[in-house]
Formats: structure tokens, C-alpha cells, sequence
């Protein structure tokens, strides 16, 4: 029996490769959906993760020369032969191109070729002419050389990794070394180093930049879209398994007339879909890679790491990577079929074959329902809640609330339609319109998430982008920032300043608990440098000069928010020391709390602090020329000197970056919604045969009806658009707003771009139209015994 | 006795009088029945009781001393499968399977699948050049032929037919009417038959009619 219904299921597909295409199609561009934005997001990630480690300066201690000069090729071979587990590393200028080279055989895993190229070749970087690895752009900015040059989107941007042999002999450096990477497992027994290379002094990892943390916050926001967009890929999944059984609607009913048992049936059909959506599942993955891989040219080394590459190169699938794209399309496709399995189990048996219009609207009363709840549940959560799980929570109600809003609001507004309509071709086509909505519901409920998406990511990203580079223009005020290894080469640093006719700022900093929390005390100078770039969130008239005056103090946003505190609440700073809070500002990606003080204060209440890291104005023209002057004459080592201008174009170039992946991500949605679309389309227009049959024996052209198809689609998915607008700006501001805060302590601001969201909108119209054009000009030109053979087989 | 209703009651939920209300009827193998009655009197509600399409509220419904109203879904299934054919006034064939599956079908379904048997029926029925169509290929008339075909096919011991000539114009209702008749009286199965033709009804051994939920 099983093989007899097996056959009579499978004739269908048959008969109508068109319904198995949509469902496999269906099933697999969810799952593409999926897996490409998880490779995208993969890309954004690294290109961030290679800025935040070149801004960062590694994780590592090092070991520097104290006066800054370059150390001895012998002196670092006589500390390995010690047991020093030291690397090499020189670096240097080569026309705009910064020059890094490694010693690829000790460096720390994650530097060096092994790590930034999967299938790098470890013998041609060390030996021959050599290799340099960096970005296409950077190679294009490079001089002539006779090494062979490997594009590798890992490396921070600007920026050549080379290895140290070839880097000494482009720089004319040979024989030196300007600090050594200290690995972070050292033996126990080694000779101290002062005993073998006096002179050189070990130096602590860095702090991880602030630039690595407000990285964080993005990559949280991109993981907040990825599961979107797997909602996304939900809903296309659900339409797709939902037209498979309302297709089929007629055949089960007579199957179980024939005798068929109902569990056997949904066995079987179970069966039939789990095979299916493994199949599709592993379509999707496949589409996802080579999609994403389309629309992120450079994407391909970052991807050959996620989904694992073999030695040879060859391309290998991850299992963690497919197992995931495979479990959401078969985990899709379950939680789809079960309802619809779940509704077949229920259907009485001599239930109407035809679809049950009825009994949708019946269900649209219940879905407001579930609808307005979620949305007041996302409400309440928004004032009330508390803690990240309430704001992802709120996240999910808002969006689920309002995709299941849709359909009655599109109801509505093509009631209004109707109402409004004078013709009566008019009339017919805004209740034609209405009757479909049920039909294509879920295909426009994930044109709506799409476009909540992008109006969301767009509107994340941008805002992100504006408030990153204002942040840094505010901390990266001075030119160049030097650090110092002790006191007394600060005290050269300051001389070789004065002579020279340029402004210190001593940056000075204890690490004190303040109100409770975790906080850095900073002594900043009164200077029009922070004037005239920091701007403050909130703060009382005239807060400079108050601050100025060492009568008040400013905080963060993140101690303001933790602690509770507000503008004049009196902070103690140390025993005997209170001041007032003269004003708030934005202090993106850290951590802790920070208080700043006039440094005059500072000094009188931590006398025994004193100032390593200065920030200096100059005219930056005359920044190259001043650090030289630091590197003679104060023995600064270049890796102690950051140049604000370089650090701000690697930040912009980033950005750039960005913006690709957010148009890619853009793309990817909206096509798959597109896609979804047409085959929701495709199908119905075989189901509404039955009532476009009618309109052209009363004298409408086939012509006209396709015409009337197409302004059908652009109509839906404008209206569409309209709710997904402002639908994307609360997705937007529930991450910036209150995810951000519940995770991180600080708020992001949100910017509106008008003109983004207007492009957006053209191009889901245009996606739309597209989706519509085939099915209309499949029934611009139906053969008339189609049509009329809806009045033979009239039941 | 092949068929016998004792007492059965049916109400539609939601509907204020019962539509069948203490139906008894008896039926012998070999015996052919027409039911009549105006449309809405519940004709095809009695025949679904019977076919095990639908369950009654009250009363019983037993076909060779078998009660079906305690039975299960399956145990339903299984009875429509092997024991009641049902023909349809929609003719109900799957769309996507050609002529000669659709015929097939059903005696597969019920494990009694004989080629012969198959053979001889769409010989009778004048099937013979269509097997390799499909249902949407064939006229009215043709695919009630083939409905009857495939439920005769598993050998039945009881055949309902609901208005199995009632979308078929009068010349091709006569001839489809007549070869069901022959077949069924050949495999000696019951017939119960609704319609609303007066002059087809005469022409069966046993007529009933149905009006306010009795029979008369
Ligand atoms: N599934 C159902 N739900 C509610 N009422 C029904 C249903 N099926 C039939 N009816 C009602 O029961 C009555 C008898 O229907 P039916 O048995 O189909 O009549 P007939 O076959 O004699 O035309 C009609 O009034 C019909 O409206
Ligand atoms: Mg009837």
C-alpha cells in the first residue's frame, strides 16, 4: 500500500514539475538566505577583526630597544639561544604602504601567512624572491618589486605582510630587527634580559583597543540580522510548504476517500518533505556559498575558512557550516509541515477540495489577535523590560507582530480601495486583489521582513558609521600620540616638543572605583582640542571652563547609565575629594567608567602618577618630520608613535567595506524575497483560474488582465514598503536603542537616511515587478481553451 | 443480510433539524437500490454513514453483521479500501495519474490488484484506447467510466454511487448507467444509487425515497 500511495504523491510532482520546483526552490532559498548572510556577516567580521588588530597592535608583550633604535640581528639570536621564545618583526614605509615582516616560523599563531592565507605557501613566502601578501588595493599602491604578490583580504587595509628577509631588503634595513613578539608560553628557566641585552626592555600587551570593542557591538547587531534574516528564510519556507499541501488539497481528499488511513497519509507526506528538504537543504547551502561569494568578490579567503579548506586548496564543506544550513532547512521545513500536517489531521474528510477562504479569514481574526498582542508585548518590553533576553525577546515580538500585521492591514487599505473605486473594472480588480492576499500572504510577510532588514541594517550601519567617525574625531583629536617607556624619556618627549613649538597633552590615568563600579580616572588639560571636538551627550552651561576650574568633573555614558547618576550628582573621587558632574559624553566600545578631572586636580590628589602617553597638536604637514625628530632625539621607537590621519583612513576604509556588505546583504534579501514572490505567484495563477476566467468571457483582454497582474504586485508591495518602513526603524532603534544598552552599557545614536530608505523602496517595487512579469505574460498569452476550460470542468 | 441501518440519526453541527432522523434499511448481496429525493434531503449524507465517509450520531450502521460505528479511522479506511466502493458525482479520479493507474488504484490499495480483472472491466467500459491519458484528456462520460472501473476493480461486496450520471448529459447518463448495473449484478456486490432521474430509478429492483429526514 505504502509504494501505491508513494506513487500517487509523487505523480503529482510529476505531472507538475512546476509545484516541486517552487517548494524545493522555496525550501532552498531559505536556506541560502541563511547560509550566504552568515558568510557575509563572516566577512564583515574579519575585515573589522584585521582593522582592530593592526589599530590594536597586537595582543602580545614585545621587546623594544629603550632608546628606540633598531635592535641587532645577534642580539635577538643570543635571546633565543637563552630560551627566550621571542619573533622578529621590522617595519617601515614603502611608498604609502606599511611594510610588516615576519618570521613566519616563530611568529604567534594568527600572524604570518599560515594564519591570513588558507592556502598560502609557507616555502615560497621564506625563500626565493619571496611573497607579499596584502589586499588588492594595498598591492595596487605598492612599487615594483620582483616578489611575487598574493592577494589576501585579511590583512588590515594599507598594510603588507611580508617576510622579514625581504622586508629588510625593500626597507635597506638588513641585519635589523625593531621589536621582538614575546609569546605568550615562555619556558621558566631563562636568563633575565637585562643580563643577556641590556638596553632592551619588555613591554606589556596593550590593552585590546577601543576600536576591537566597539567592533563587538557591531558583530552583535550583524548576529540580531543573521537571525532575521532567518525569519526571513522562515516565512519563505512556510509559503513554499503551505502551497505544496493546499496543491494537493484535492488528492488527499481522495485518497482518504479510497481508503487511504489518515496516519499512514500524514506518515508518508512527512516522509516525503523530510526527503525533500534535506534535498533543497543541501541545494541551499551550495546556492548560499556561491551567492555570497557573487556578491563579495574578496569574500572567497574568508569563506574557504569557514566552510574549511583542505591543504591542496581544494574546497571542502565545514560540517559545523552545512550541518547548520541543513538543520535549518529541514528544521524549517518540520516546524512548516507540522502545521500544515497538524490542519490536514484535522481536515474532515469530506471537507471542499477547493481552498477554503472561509476558513482563512477565520484565521485572520486570530492572527490580529496574536498580532496586536506581540506588538503590546514588544511595547511593554520596550518600557519595562530589563536585561538583553528581554530585548531579544522584544525584538522577536516586534517582528513576528509585525509581519502577522500585514495581512489585515493590507485588507483594510484595499477595502478602502474598493470603496474608493468607481469602474467596475476597478472595482473588481481591488476585490480580485483582496482575494488574493490570503494566497500570497506569506510570500509578502517575507518581502516585509526583507525590507524591515534592510531599512534596519541600512539605517545600523549608517548610524554606526556616523557615530564611529565623530568618536574618532573627538578621541583622535591631536595629531599624533606618543607613548613613553618611562618617565624620563617623557621628560625628552616633552623637551623635543617645547623646542620645537608643540602642545603636549599629557594623558594621565589611575584605575579607581568610582560610585561602586570599575572606573579610569583621567587628568586632562584644558585645551580648545577638547572644546572644540569632544561633544558632550548632556552637560550644565559653560561645562569646560567649570571643568576647567577644577569644579566639576565629567563622566562616560557608561558610568552614567550603570551607576545611575545624573548632571550635579556629587562624585567621590578619592578620600576628601568630591565634585559635582558637570557633563556626560559618549564613550563608544568601553568597558569600564571613566571620570575625567582638570589635570591640575589630578596632580595635587595622585601626585605620584605621571603622564606616559601624550597627545600632541601640530601642524600636520609637519608630523612625519617631528617624529623623526622624537626618533633622534628622544630614542621614541616608531611603534610607540600613532598617527591619528593613518589610523582615521584605515577606520574610513573599513567603512567602505562595510558599506559593500550591507548593499550585499541588501541584494541577497530583497532577491530572495523577489524570488519567493514569483513563485507564490506562479502558483496561484493556476489556483485563480477559476475567477480571471469569468472577467475575460464578459469581454477583458488577456492583455489587459496580465497589465491589471502587474499593477497587482506593485500595488501589494508598495503597501508593503509602507509598513515595512517604520516597522525597520523600530528594528533599528530596538538594537541601537535597547539591545546595545542591555549588552554593552551605551546607547548608539540613531540617524534617519531618507534617501537610503527611498532606494530601498524602489527596488523592492522593482523586485516585484519582476516577479510578477513572467506569470503575466504567461496569461497575456494562455490559450482560451485554458480559460474555457474552466467552465467545463465547473464543479 | 449485506447492509443494515438500524436507528441512524444525523445532525450537521450548527443545523436545527436532524438531517437524517431513525433511518432503518436493510440490503441484500446482489440487491440494487435507488435512492431518491430532493437535493439538500441528505442522500449523499446516507450514503457517506454508509461508506464510512462520515460516522452517525446515533444508530447503527453494519455491513456483513459488522457494526462500523466503533471503528477507527484506519478500521474506516480499511472497509472503503476492500469491502464498500464509493462513486462519486465528481468522478473524483487523481488529476496526476494517468487512466490506467487510476484504475489500478485501488484494488493496489486494497492488496488485490488482478491484471486480468482489470483488463476485462476496461475492455467493458470502452477504456481500452485511453489508458495512457490523463482524467483532464477524457470527457465526462469517460471519466465516470473510468471512476466506476477503478472501483469495481478490488472486487467490492457493496457499491454506492452518488449521482454517478448527474454532470453527464441523458444519452451518455443511459449508457454509463446501464454498464454499472451490469457490472455490479456480475460480481453479485449490493448497489445502492442515488439519483434524481425518475426514469432511471424505475429501472432498478428497489426504490426508496427520501424526504424530511425518513424514509418512504
Ligand atoms: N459538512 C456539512 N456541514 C453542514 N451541513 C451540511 C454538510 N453537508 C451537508 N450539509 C447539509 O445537510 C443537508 C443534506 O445534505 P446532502 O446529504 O448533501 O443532501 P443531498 O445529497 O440529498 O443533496 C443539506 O441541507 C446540507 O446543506
Ligand atoms: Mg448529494
Amino acid at each position: 500500500m505504502t509504494r501505491t500511495i508513494f506513487s500517487a504523491l509523487f505523480s503529482h510532482w510529476r505531472r507538475n514539475p512546476l509545484h516541486l520546483i517552487t517548494l524545493l526552490a522555496g525550501l532552498a532559498l531559505g536556506t541560502a538566505l541563511w547560509s550566504g548572510v552568515q558568510a557575509i556577516n563572516a566577512e564583515a567580521r574579519a575585515s573589522y577583526d584585521a582593522a582592530a588588530a593592526t589599530l590594536g597592535e597586537g595582543t602580545y608583550a614585545q621587546i623594544v630597544a629603550q632608546d628606540g633604535a633598531a635592535i641587532p640581528q645577534q642580539t635577538y639570536v643570543g635571546l633565543r639561544r637563552a630560551g627566550w621564545l621571542v619573533s622578529p618583526v621590522v617595519e617601515g614605509d614603502l611608498g604609502r604602504v606599511r611594510i610588516v615582516g615576519i618570521d613566519p616560523l616563530t611568529a604567534p599563531r594568527g600572524i604570518g601567512p599560515v594564519s591570513v592565507g588558507g592556502g598560502a605557501d609557507l616555502g615560497a613566502f621564506v625563500t626565493g624572491t619571496g611573497q607579499i601578501l596584502a589586499r588588492a588595493d594595498t598591492l595596487a599602491a605598492l612599487p615594483e618589486t620582483d616578489a611575487t604578490v598574493i592577494i589576501t583580504p585579511d590583512v588590515a587595509p594599507n598594510t603588507a605582510i611580508v617576510d622579514i628577509g625581504l622586508a629588510q631588503r625593500l626597507l635597506g634595513r638588513a641585519g635589523q630587527i625593531d621589536r621582538l613578539i614575546v609569546l605568550p608560553e615562555q619556558p621558566i628557566k631563562r636568563r633575565p634580559l637585562d643580563t643577556i641585552a641590556p638596553g632592551l626592555i619588555e613591554t606589556a600587551p596593550p590593552d585590546s583597543s577601543e576600536v576591537a570593542r566597539l567592533t563587538d557591538s557591531f558583530h552583535l547587531n550583524l548576529t540580531a540580522f543573521g537571525l532575521l534574516s532567518f525569519v526571513v528564510g522562515l516565512f519563505i519556507v512556510h509559503g513554499a510548504i503551505g502551497l505544496a499541501f493546499e496543491q494537493r488539497r484535492p488528492m488527499v481528499r481522495t485518497l482518504r476517500a479510497l481508503g487511504v488511513p489518515l496516519r499512514r497519509l500524514i506518515w508518508l507526506m512527512a516522509v516525503e518533505l523530510a526527503t525533500l528538504g534535506l534535498i533543497a537543504g543541501l541545494v541551499g547551502v551550495a546556492l548560499g556559498y556561491v551567492v555570497a561569494a557573487a556578491l563579495l568578490p574578496d569574500v572567497a579567503a574568508t569563506l574557504r575558512g569557514l566552510y574549511g579548506a583542505d591543504v591542496s586548496g581544494q574546497l571542502t564543506l565545514r560540517p559545523a557550516w552545512w550541518i547548520s544550513g541543513l538543520a535549518i532547512a529541514v528544521g524549517g521545513t518540520a516546524v512548516a509541515s507540522a502545521g500544515a500536517l497538524w490542519s490536514l489531521a484535522r481536515m474532515p474528510l469530506l471537507a471542499s477540495a477547493q481552498p477554503r477562504a472561509w476558513v482563512m479569514a477565520r484565521q485572520g481574526v486570530a492572527l490580529s489577535m496574536l498580532s496586536l498582542t506581540l506588538l503590546m508585548l514588544a511595547g511593554g518590553l520596550a518600557i519595562w523590560g530589563q536585561g538583553l533576553s528581554a530585548g531579544f525577546i522584544m525584538l522577536g515580538a516586534l517582528l513576528v507582530g509585525g509581519a502577522l500585521a500585514l495581512p489585515p492591514l493590507l485588507t483594510l487599505a484595499l477595502r478602502f480601495g474598493q470603496a474608493r473605486a468607481r469602474s467596475p473594472v476597478a472595482q473588481w480588480f481591488w476585490a480580485d486583489t483582496r482575494q488574493q492576499v490570503p494566497g500570497l500572504s506569506l510570500a509578502l510577510m517575507a518581502l516585509l521582513l526583507a525590507m524591515t532588514a534592510n531599512v534596519g541594517v541600512s539605517t545600523m550601519v549608517s548610524s554606526f558609521r556616523l557615530t564611529f567617525v565623530g568618536f574618532l574625531d573627538q578621541r583622535l583629536a591631536s595629531e599624533l600620540y606618543v607613548s613613553a617607556t618611562d618617565a624620563a624619556q617623557a621628560e625628552r618627549i616633552a623637551a623635543v616638543a617645547m623646542a620645537q613649538g608643540v602642545v603636549v597633552l599629557p594623558i594621565l590615568a589611575v584605575d579607581a572605583k568610582v560610585a561602586g563600579q570599575p572606573a579610569e580616572i583621567y587628568g586632562a588639560r584644558d585645551h580648545a582640542t577638547y572644546r572644540d571636538n569632544w561633544q558632550l551627550l548632556r552637560a550644565v552651561p559653560d561645562a569646560w571652563s567649570v571643568l576647567a576650574r577644577g569644579e566639576g568633573v565629567l563622566v562616560n555614558e557608561q558610568l552614567y547609565r550603570r551607576a545611575d547618576l545624573d548632571l550635579g550628582t556629587m562624585v567621590p573621587i578619592a578620600p576628601g575629594l568630591e565634585l559635582p558632574i558637570v557633563g556626560i559624553y559618549g564613550d563608544y566600545g568601553n568597558p569600564v567608567g571613566q571620570v575625567i578631572l582638570n589635570d591640575a586636580v589630578f596632580t595635587r590628589q595622585f601626585p605620584d602618577v605621571t603622564a606616559l602617553r601624550f597627545g600632541l597638536r601640530l601642524d600636520p604637514s609637519k608630523v612625519d618630520a617631528f617624529r623623526a625628530a622624537l626618533r633622534d632625539q628622544a630614542g621614541v621607537a616608531d611603534s610607540a608613535m600613532v598617527d591619528q590621519a593613518v589610523i582615521k583612513a584605515m577606520s574610513l576604509s573599513v567603512f567602505e567595506r562595510t558599506f559593500t556588505v550591507t548593499t550585499a546583504l541588501n541584494i541577497l534579501t530583497l532577491a530572495v524575497a523577489g524570488f519567493a514572490m514569483l513563485m507564490s505567484l506562479l502558483t496561484l495563477a493556476v489556483m485563480r483560474l477559476p475567477q480571471l476566467a469569468p472577467v475575460w468571457a464578459l469581454g477583458l483582454p488577456r492583455r489587459r488582465l496580465a497589465a491589471l497582474d502587474l499593477l497587482r504586485a506593485v500595488v501589494l508591495a508598495a503597501l508593503t514598503g509602507a509598513l515595512a518602513l517604520p516597522l525597520g526603524l523600530a528594528l533599528a532603534w530596538a538594537l541601537l536603542a535597547v539591545v546595545n544598552v542591555e549588552a554593552f552599557g551605551w546607547r548608539l545614536p540613531m540617524y534617519l537616511f531618507p534617501m537610503d530608505y527611498l532606494r530601498l523602496g524602489a527596488l523592492a517595487l522593482l523586485a516585484a515587478t519582476l516577479a510578477a512579469l513572467w506569470p503575466a505574460w504567461r496569461l497575456s498569452r494562455m490559450p482560451p481553451t485554458q480559460l474555457l476550460g474552466v467552465f467545463r470542468n465547473e464543479r | 443480510m449485506l447492509l443494515s441501518l438500524r436507528d441512524v440519526t444525523k445532525t450537521y453541527p450548527g443545523a436545527e433539524a436532524p438531517v437524517l432522523q431513525r433511518i432503518s434499511l436493510d440490503l441484500h448481496a446482489g440487491e440494487m437500490l435507488a435512492l431518491t429525493g430532493e437535493s439538500g434531503s441528505g442522500k449523499s449524507t446516507l450514503l457517506h454513514l454508509t461508506g464510512g465517509l462520515d460516522t452517525a450520531d446515533r444508530g447503527i450502521v453494519a455491513i456483513d453483521g459488522t457494526d462500523l460505528t466503533p471503528l477507527d479511522d484506519p478500521g474506516r479506511a480499511a472497509l472503503r479500501r476492500g469491502t464498500v466502493g464509493v462513486i462519486f458525482q465528481q468522478f473524483n479520479l487523481i488529476p496526476s495519474l494517468t487512466v490506467a493507474a487510476n484504475i489500478a488504484f485501488q484494488a493496489r490499495l486494497a492488496g488485490r490488484y488482478n491484471p486480468d480483472r482489470v483488463q476485462r472491466l476496461t475492455t467493458r467500459l470502452g477504456l481500452g484506447d485511453h489508458l495512457g491519458k490523463y482524467p483532464e484528456q477524457l470527457s465526462g462520460g469517460q471519466q465516470q467510466r473510468v471512476a466506476i472501473a477503478r472501483t469495481l476493480a478490488p472486487q467490492p461486496r457493496l457499491v454506492l454511487a452518488d449521482e454517478p450520471t448527474g454532470n453527464l448529459d441523458e444519452a451518455t447518463a443511459d449508457t454509463v448507467f446501464a454498464l454499472l448495473c451490469e457490472l455490479v449484478a456480475e460480481t453479485g456486490a449490493g448497489l445502492i444509487l442515488v439519483t434524481h432521474s425518475e426514469r432511471l430509478a424505475a429501472r432498478l429492483g428497489r426504490r426508496l425515497h427520501l424526504r424530511a429526514g425518513q424514509l418512504t
